[in-house]
């Protein structure tokens, strides 16, 4: 199926340029370093205050991240004019959405499971049972995250004042998978199953599909000419 | 044998913010014929390159290829064009063999690794086919975008300034590639600065000024002088 | 028809604030300030309006392209932002006699915030993109994208601010009962969204005129 090909092809192409110029991993993973150094210095001494603000620490470590990752999702094709290329595709260009939004969850995915390794060595945090829940979550909010990030990157990509406009637009849209990652986080780490925090699980699916299915609609028109 | 243009300008009108950059631009070619497009710094020649591209829509007037609408019918138009652009389309990090294979499964065709091979050896670059194209000179990257170009045997070939920036051999092997496109019947429209050998393979000259075209001749045996002369008379007097 | 409309919208706003400060009663422990909620209240359900009609033009725009939904559509957004920055600046009057600070974080308050913020945003959007099809279109993408979001936004932070934390402020707007609070606040809010009527027309009209002057 063509669809499918195209959208792999996207997929392949910006996970294969990723790991040759490893120029965005090379960034993220400087600045989760740089994040952990910061939250140590500020709340490393004081256990206490650090476990009651860390679901918010890692999550904004992770939006941070995620602005960073997606801003850039379609630099790489300013180069060179590629974009035109993406732009006069024939086709469906959704398959290009797909492949788009699979780099980059796999992208932020790794980012995000390399900052959580990073505080749960360096702060000595016991994920212990909350571990499968928390996985549950995280791939929820990211695939929440990437879903529209994907969406807005590829509409203020050739805008001027990009890097403002992105976050700009983002972030007040994701607050609600903001405010679910958090809280459900806060849940399981304080050892409450995933049941218990059944109702943001159900809220970040319902707000990933909604955001997959409105950019999949959507994205022929925001590539067109 | 039909001898309807394939590529049918009429009227176009373009304007951006409050400046009308081509004003009624009508313009005819067929099958197997080169047209060059000359004109001065922001006389419009690669606006109305975009829009026959369908990067652009007119604001008013039409622009048909093989009788379908650009503006109307972008997705009809698209396999049939070949875009030989400014940027090369070409992804720094990914080898010649893999570029091509991309655009190649984006553009919807299959991208068998013996076909890959042969349009890599039609351009001259079979023995970088693995080398990354950040390695490249310009020239060969632009031999690389000739290449993505032909898989697709398109039906129109629309050049912004192709021999910008290729020495003497990469222009006659250029000169040669486009010669052979047009014997197979694929219809050029070709932007150009110079009026030099370049419009060599032109069958006709068109020059683009006020908005319009202000020039529209058959080259014949018109020498580079010829063509200096002719166009300072015409973009001049539009302008 | 938009000069009859502004006339209309004048009268209902006189009469609104008549009734405001003439039949509605002194509220007993909040004093006269509380008579803000008679614009307050308007002008956010106003805002509300607004922000349907934006989603509602958008899907039109994208599935006709006509100018005009974009142009109802822009204007929306704007006269929106306005009411609702307006909403929240009269919140904000009234809360800090009557609570004795100018925000706090309840869930009305924080969703109403997000509102405001998203729409900013659209509007953002709108002002950096030079070329009005394009604007259009992306910005229709934006309202459609912002509309489905807020029964997300709703929930989201409803569930944040009730679930295993009760409320503990006193609801704005409590307007339970008496007749003499409740005319006063309609015919407010029949005033705001005729203005919101009156200031789209004016201003998509406008807006299209710009537009084809330039064509």
């Amino acid at each position: 199926m063509s669809y499918a090909r195209r959208a792999l092809a996207v997929a392949w192409k910006d996970l294969a340029v990723e790991r040759r110029s490893k120029e965005t991993l090379n960034a993220l993973v400087f600045f989760s370093l740089l994040l952990l150094f910061v939250f140590q210095f500020t709340l490393g001494g004081d256990r206490e205050r650090l476990a009651a603000v860390l679901p918010g620490v890692l999550w904004l470590g992770f939006v941070l991240s995620a602005l960073l990752a997606l801003g850039r999702t379609f630099l790489v094709e300013r180069e060179h004019d590629c974009w035109e290329g993406l732009l006069l595709a024939p086709g469906d260009k959704s398959a290009i959405y797909l492949g788009k939004l699979a780099g980059n969850l796999a992208l932020m995915l790794v980012v995000e499971a390399l900052v959580l390794g990073l505080f749960v060595v360096f702060f000595d945090i016991d994920l212990g049972r909350a571990l499968p829940g928390l996985l549950v979550v995280v791939l929820l909010g990211t695939l929440g995250l990437a879903a529209v990030g994907t969406l807005f990157a590829a509409m203020t990509a050739n805008v001027r004042a990009r890097e403002l406009l992105f976050p700009v637009l983002l972030l007040p849209v994701q607050i609600p998978v903001l405010l679910a990652t958090v809280k459900a986080t806060e849940a399981l780490l304080l050892g409450e199953p995933l049941g218990a925090v059944g109702h943001w699980v159900k809220l970040l699916l319902a707000a990933d599909v909604i955001y997959v299915v409105v950019s999949l609609l959507t994205f022929d028109v925001v590539l067109e000419a | 044998m039909s001898v309807e243009p394939v590529v049918r300008i009429i009227g176009v009108r373009k304007v951006f913010g409050l400046v009308a950059v081509l004003d009624s631009v009508s313009l005819d070619i067929r099958a197997g014929e080169a047209v060059a497009l000359l004109g001065a710094n922001g006389a419009g020649k690669t606006t109305l390159l975009k829009i026959l591209a369908t990067l652009l829509r007119p604001t008013r007037g039409a622009a048909t290829i093989a009788g379908h609408d650009v503006a109307r019918a972008p997705e009809a138009v698209r396999p049939l064009l070949g875009v030989v652009a400014h940027g090369a389309w070409v992804y720094d990090d990914l080898t010649a063999r893999e570029n091509l294979r991309f655009w190649a499964t984006v553009g919807g065709l299959d991208a068998y690794a013996d076909d890959l091979t042969v349009a890599l050896a039609g351009v001259g670059l079979e023995r970088v086919a693995d080398a990354r194209v950040r390695t490249f000179s310009a020239g060969m990257k632009r031999r690389l975008s000739l290449a993505r170009v032909m898989l697709a045997r398109p039906r129109v070939l629309l050049l912004d300034e192709p021999f910008a920036g290729l020495d003497q051999r990469a222009r006659k092997w250029l000169e040669g590639r486009l010669e052979a496109m047009k014997a197979a019947g694929a219809a050029l429209l070709m932007v150009t600065h110079s009026f030099g050998r370049e419009l060599g393979i032109a069958d006709r000259l068109a020059v683009l000024a006020g908005g319009r075209i202000a020039l529209d001749t058959a080259r014949g045996t018109l020498g580079p002088d010829d063509v200096q002369r002719l166009y300072a008379a015409h973009a001049e007097e539009s302008a | 028809m938009v000069k009859t409309l502004g006339w209309l919208t004048a009268a209902a706003l006189a009469a609104g604030l008549v009734m405001a400060f003439g039949v509605a009663p002194r509220e007993v422990t909040q004093g006269n300030v509380q008579r803000i909620m008679y614009v307050h209240v308007p002008l956010i359900l106003a805002s509300y309006v607004a922000f349907v009609v934006l989603a509602v033009a958008s899907l039109v725009y994208l599935v006709r392209r006509d100018p005009a939904a974009d142009g109802v559509a822009h204007a929306s957004g704007e006269v929106g932002v306005m009411f609702v920055g307006l909403g929240i600046a009269t919140g904000s009057i009234w809360g800090k006699p009557t609570w004795g600070t100018w925000w706090t974080w309840d869930a009305r308050l924080t969703s109403v915030a997000i509102l405001f913020v998203m729409y900013l945003g659209y509007l953002l959007l709108r002002g950096t993109i030079d070329d009005p099809e394009r604007a259009a279109r992306y910005c229709a993408v934006l309202g459609i994208v912002a509309a489905l979001d807020i029964p997300l936004v709703h929930f989201s932070v409803y569930w944040w601010r009730t679930l295993h934390q009760p409320p503990s402020l006193m609801k704005p707007g409590g307007f339970t009962g008496s007749s003499s609070i409740l005319w006063p606040l309609l015919v407010n809010l029949l005033a705001f969204i005729l203005l919101y009527v009156y200031f789209v027309a004016r201003r998509a009209r406008l807006l299209r005129a710009q537009a084809e002057a330039i064509a």
